[in-house]
């Protein structure tokens, strides 16, 4: 079994009125089957209110099922006593840094969670340090948070989640409120611990150029999953993609025109030096 | 008609361990009828900036003129310049809080002092202008999703009749067709009203698709300003604070450097493809004449 495995998961939001009566239900998530294998980099793409944050809060046991089930490294979601486990296996990484970091000093902001679970002390500074190190913001743990950018910032969240030692970590629109820097920061930085400590990645965004070197890509629609495979099978269905209110990278857009106005361009570019050569060589080759 | 900064200076806690200079001898003219794009890392004093544009912060030290008034001058209605200037912050939904739609647009001219019918007319064209459906209108604003809160709250500011419109970041978070919507929607106001639009945003993409002008925040300081074109030439200074150029500029910086004479500043897909059809269908056309010859 993959470290995250959804089988028919369906979630409704229910509104009730003010004597508990059902007033609506809305589907959240509607029948999602899911296998992330251990290790992998997976991206996650759908319009506002697709499910796609609804699906990670349930990798996470920020909320249960309501039918079909969700396991984590093989824990149910839905038992209460998987609840702890599962969330140190799968940490996550909202949009807002500010919202979540808490204390005045960067290393303890880091050294909370496993404090909270009861590591002992040697072993705190120790899972600091690395963490630290692996984000690249080593040379900040003394530093107040507030003075940090947000691209740094939210690296001392993902740090934060690292200390946890988890195997799996789920960004949810890590980026939306970052300048051009702090995006390649912490891409770099998810994409790093994937690399190098075999952590697996899910990422929620917006931003189709951050998606390009995935593993795989998941497009939700309505609380299902509509599309999946590889990045260059996602993004050479440009129609597609436009109905599901989403787009592709400018690079793709382009290699598109380039194509539709009778140059020599493959389907699928996805990198800006694929699109150097295929240029390069549609200039040199009639 | 314009605003004007002169020497705009702006510190933080001020003769306290905390002092810090948000803005540094600032001047600028907007003159009326520009989209402008200001971009900056963050904490470059973007959002300290535009908040002098409505008079919300007062400067340090320094004068701002709004269509030729100082605005810091004692019996200045500063209430006055707020309707003129209309400011949506970022994530502007959050301050969404009436019942129904129509009643939340219909707050800032109620406030402006207009009665109760000119209000609601006045929210009604807004709503309508950002393409609110109107069997929505009496619906409460907490039902609608992400893209259509964000555009009632733009209405809210809409509706004041704004002669410049200021947005800070107003995409982030949304969907890629959420974006467009909401920038095409300012680029419309923009050119069939004629207001000012002042962007702030950190989409490189986005600010050389739409605006005309851009200035470019450090530390405090305009460190560029000028045409997509002019500021984006500077790229490599860009990147060392923390911002970059389109990625098409890139592309065809590559294509450069390997010979091929493509228009570096081209800066939008629609201008990189012209440029690239012309130097490849030159070098085409160069080498059927070599055949013939």
């Amino acid at each position: 079994m993959g470290i995250i495995k959804a089988k028919q998961l369906v979630h409704e939001y229910i509104r009730r009125d003010e004597d508990g009566n059902v007033e609506s239900t809305s589907t959240a998530l509607d029948h999602v089957d899911l296998d992330v294998q251990p290790g992998e980099f997976i991206a996650i793409l759908g319009h506002n209110g697709s499910g796609k944050s609804t699906l990670a809060k349930h990798i996470n046991a920020l909320l249960a099922p309501t039918e079909g089930s969700l396991w984590v490294d093989g824990m149910d979601v839905s038992e209460e006593e998987n609840v702890l486990p599962v969330r140190q296996t799968a940490g996550m990484v909202f949009q807002n840094p500010d919202n979540q970091i808490i204390a005045s000093v960067v290393e303890e902001d880091v050294g909370f969670g496993p404090e909270n679970i009861g590591i002992p002390t040697d072993e705190i500074w120790q899972r600091v340090e690395e963490s630290l190190k692996a984000v690249g913001m080593l040379k900040y743990r003394h530093h107040s948070p507030n003075k940090l950018s947000g691209g740094q910032k939210q690296r001392v969240a993902i740090a934060g989640v690292m200390a946890m030692q988890p195997k799996c970590i789920v960004l949810d629109e890590p980026t939306a409120m970052l300048d051009p820097n702090g995006r390649k920061e912490v891409l770099r930085a998810a994409r790093e611990l994937n690399e190098k400590k075999g952590v697996t990645i899910i990422l929620i965004t917006h931003y189709m150029e951050e998606v390009v070197d995935a593993d795989k890509v998941i497009v939700m629609d309505q609380g299902k999953v509509v599309m999946q495979g590889t990045p260059r099978e996602i993004f050479s269905q440009v129609g597609k993609l436009k109905e599901y209110r989403l787009d592709v990278p400018q690079v793709t857009i382009l290699a598109d025109l380039l194509r539709q106005s009778g140059l020599n361009i493959p389907i699928g570019v996805l990198h800006r030096e694929e699109l150097v050569e295929a240029i390069l060589k549609a200039a040199q080759i009639e | 008609m314009s605003i004007v900064l002169e020497k705009i200076n702006f510190i933080y806690s001020e003769e306290t361990a905390y002092q810090i200079q948000a803005l540094k001898d600032v001047n600028l003219t907007i003159e009326d009828g520009q989209f402008i794009g200001i971009i900056g890392h963050t904490g470059s004093g973007k959002s300290t900036l535009i908040q002098h544009f409505n008079g919300l912060m007062k400067a340090t030290s320094g004068t701002i003129y709004f269509n030729g008034q100082n605005i810091y001058e004692e019996g200045y209605h500063l209430r006055d310049l707020r309707s003129k200037v209309g400011l949506v912050f970022q994530y502007p939904e959050h301050q969404l809080f009436e019942t129904t739609i129509l009643e939340d647009v219909a707050f800032g001219p109620k406030n402006q002092g207009l009665s109760k019918e000119e209000a609601l007319q006045r929210a009604t064209e807004a709503l309508k202008s950002v393409g609110m459906p109107e069997e929505l209108y009496n619906q409460s604003p907490f039902d609608l999703s992400g893209g259509q809160k964000r555009r009632v709250a733009i209405a809210g500011v809409l509706a004041m009749q704004p002669e410049v419109l200021i947005l800070d970041e107003p995409t982030a978070g949304l969907d890629p067709a959420g974006r467009d919507e909401i920038l095409d929607l300012v680029a419309r106001m923009h050119r069939e009203r004629g207001i000012t639009v002042i962007l702030v945003s950190h989409s490189m993409e986005d600010v050389a698709k739409y605006v005309q002008r851009i200035i470019v925040m450090n530390q405090g300081s305009v460190m560029y300003d000028g045409t997509p074109k002019d500021v984006f030439h500077h790229y490599k200074e860009l990147e060392t604070v923390g911002l970059a150029a389109p990625q098409v500029t890139y592309l065809m910086h590559e294509l450069k450097e390997r010979g091929l004479l493509v228009d570096t500043d081209a800066t939008t897909v629609a201008e990189a493809r012209a440029s690239l059809m012309e130097a490849l269908t030159g070098v085409h056309s160069a080498r059927k004449d070599f055949h013939v010859c």
